[in-house]
């Protein structure tokens, strides 16, 4: 009885320990801020279509730091372009194309959205921007890896495995 | 106060009330749906809430406040705030060849096919609630008992299967007690066809709290347990819950794709419904939900099989390795409901104000429709969830495998599908 009790002290003691690792890991790799690049290095264009439902290109891809010019092209009805994480917002009218210039100074992804309603599947009519290298997903996926691994080696396999209370069940 | 009826009946008859009002703007209002009060509050405000708060935390409580059998529950009953009795309408036995999860995959396989229409135009939104309403209250009138939400109801296969592992739990507090008594009147009650005392799993149980008010003794008490408890000793699955597991994964990826994706042809062809592309897309989503994903699920299972001395039966190890597969779901469920619900949410107030689209402004809001953006906060909370569920579901793989070589193949299926997730949602 004893013993027992040991034992589950043990596993109460390495799940705490575990989880708090978990929390450390996390607040480090998310909680790091994102490296920043201020001076413009080159100047880019480009034309972005817009009709129901999709952005044409849907992926764009770009380098930290570049001056941007975004031309939205409506070509069927009125749609809008918002981005995420920048204040970019452009509404287009079809053969009225809109313009606007950001500098893509936060690298990650971000999204960008209509911003005018234009049919049932506006909610969902969205693109998307890589600026540089995928931070969040490089971080994402080394947490993953991390709580995986706490996972594998604080959590010893149970000495009760072969039990009956298992075989019971299944 | 959990012994008293009325709480829980006024919260039922308010969603009642908000239900059916929710089946007329569907009908009645626009059908534009990000103005449509049906479209708002059912796919952005219930849904997420159903994911983020309600299982997560509390398991079946949505079923316990759930409108749709409500009728069928007071026919049968023969009165409203009365529970089962002697004057309760017998019905039928549910049939023994559908006491499985088979349907309610079913009606997810349906939800996913036709999942672009139905989140996007408030009718056939409006259609939906009606009909699971409709046929709630016929199966009550044929069937003994809550059949609808035990064995056909989609969303019902959905909080069962999570349910395992929420903190809110009926326990018996001496199960002696429970055996002297010979009535047996928390399992008479129980519209859910259980017996408290033999309560191995959460998942079947609709914490309708009828049992506790029935026990003569007190003998019955909700307990709150740690989360994830259930797994893996009690989870007790069988072959169609690991199959509605994996039907889980596979629709909360394809979902993703679907609707937080970039590739708009996508999304237009799960639209047109009926459109030879569209057929492509059911074809390929069948392919992905009850070929590709089972099989890996398979392949996996049999090279740990392979690894494991002691061998069961294949379709025995298929269902024990099941339990790795909730973790996974539910977290990844979570993950995306927040990216959306992030972003869609600022459709909720300018639809209060204007619930039917007909150009209302009650609250002075019905202009103010802000564009959602995906904060940084957002994208660090989605992939905390992705690498706790991937966390809950190795710790889990680890207890059911007897050494750490069986558990590494488990462990692929689970790192991939996580990682799977985590460039959807921040690729």
């Amino acid at each position: 009885m004893k013993h027992a009790k040991t034992v589950v002290q043990h596993l109460a003691s390495l799940q705490w320990r575990t989880g708090l690792i978990f929390i450390l890991a996390a607040a480090i790799i998310l909680g790091t801020p994102m490296p920043l690049s201020s001076a413009p290095i080159s100047e880019s264009y480009i034309r972005i279509e817009a009709s129901r439902y999709r952005f044409t290109p849907e992926q764009i891809y770009i380098s930290p730091g570049e001056r941007v010019t975004i031309e939205l092209v409506a070509t069927d009805v009125k749609h809008g372009l918002s981005l995420d994480g920048y204040s970019l917002n452009l509404e287009a009218e079809p053969g009225q194309p809109a313009r606007a210039t950001f500098i893509a100074t936060h690298p990650g992804v971000y999204r960008f959205r209509c911003s005018v309603a234009c049919g049932n599947l506006h909610p969902f009519m969205l693109g998307k921007i890589q600026i540089g290298a995928n931070l969040p997903l490089l971080r994402g996926s080394l947490l993953v890896i991390i709580a995986i691994v706490l996972a594998l080696f604080y959590h010893p396999i149970p000495q009760h495995h072969n039990n009956r209370a298992l075989n019971d069940l299944y | 106060m959990l012994r008293s009826r009325w709480p829980q009946f006024i919260l039922r008859a308010l969603i009642l009330a908000g239900f059916i009002f929710t089946i007329l703007s569907g009908f009645l209002g626009s059908q534009v749906g990000s103005h449509n009060f049906a479209i708002i509050f059912v796919w952005i405000a219930w849904w997420s809430a159903l994911k983020l708060f309600f299982i997560p935390l509390g398991g079946r409580t949505w079923c316990s406040i759930c409108p749709i059998p409500l009728p069928g529950e007071w026919l049968q009953n023969k009165g409203i705030l009365r529970s089962r009795g002697p004057q309760t309408r017998p019905g039928k036995r549910w049939p023994r060849l559908w006491r499985n999860a088979w349907l309610p995959v079913f009606g997810f396989v349906l939800v996913g096919w036709f999942g672009a229409i139905i989140l996007t135009a408030p009718r056939v939104t409006a259609f939906v609630l009606l009909g699971l309403f409709l046929l709630a209250t016929m199966l009550s009138l044929i069937y003994e008992r809550r059949a609808f939400c035990r064995h056909v109801c989609p969303v019902g296969g959905f909080i069962g299967l999570y349910a395992r592992l929420a903190p809110p739990v009926i326990s018996v507090n001496e199960p002696s007690l429970c055996a002297l008594h010979t009535k047996k009147t928390c399992y008479e009650v129980c519209p859910w066809e259980q017996y408290p005392p033999a309560l191995k799993t959460s998942a079947n149980c609709g914490l309708c709290l009828e049992c506790l008010r029935a026990c003569p003794y007190n003998n019955i008490s909700l307990r709150l347990r740690p989360w994830g408890a259930e797994l893996p000793l009690a989870a007790k699955m069988g072959l169609d819950d690991v199959f509605l597991a994996l039907t889980m994964l596979t629709t909360a990826a394809i979902d993703t794709v679907i609707f937080l994706g970039p590739w708009g042809i996508l999304k237009s062809v799960a639209y047109t419904i009926g459109s030879p592309a569209w057929w492509i897309f059911a074809a390929s989503f069948l392919l992905l939900t009850l070929v590709i994903v089972p099989a890996f699920y398979t392949l996996v299972v049999w090279v740990a099989e392979r690894i494991r001395k002691e061998r069961f039966s294949f379709k025995r190890s298929l269902v024990y390795y099941g339990p790795i597969l909730l973790p996974i779901g539910l977290t990844s469920w979570m993950a995306f409901t927040l990216a959306f619900a992030s972003t869609k949410s600022s459709y909720l107030l300018p639809v209060l104000s204007d619930p039917l689209g007909w150009g209302w402004n009650l609250l002075g809001l019905t202009n103010h429709l802000p564009t959602g953006q995906t904060s940084s906060f957002s994208l660090a909370l989605q992939t905390l969830l992705l690498a706790g569920g991937a966390m809950s579901a190795t710790e889990t793989a680890r207890k059911l495998s007897r050494s750490t070589r069986e558990s590494i193949p488990l462990l692929a299926f689970i790192a991939t599908y996580t990682w799977i997730m985590l460039w959807l949602l921040l690729g």
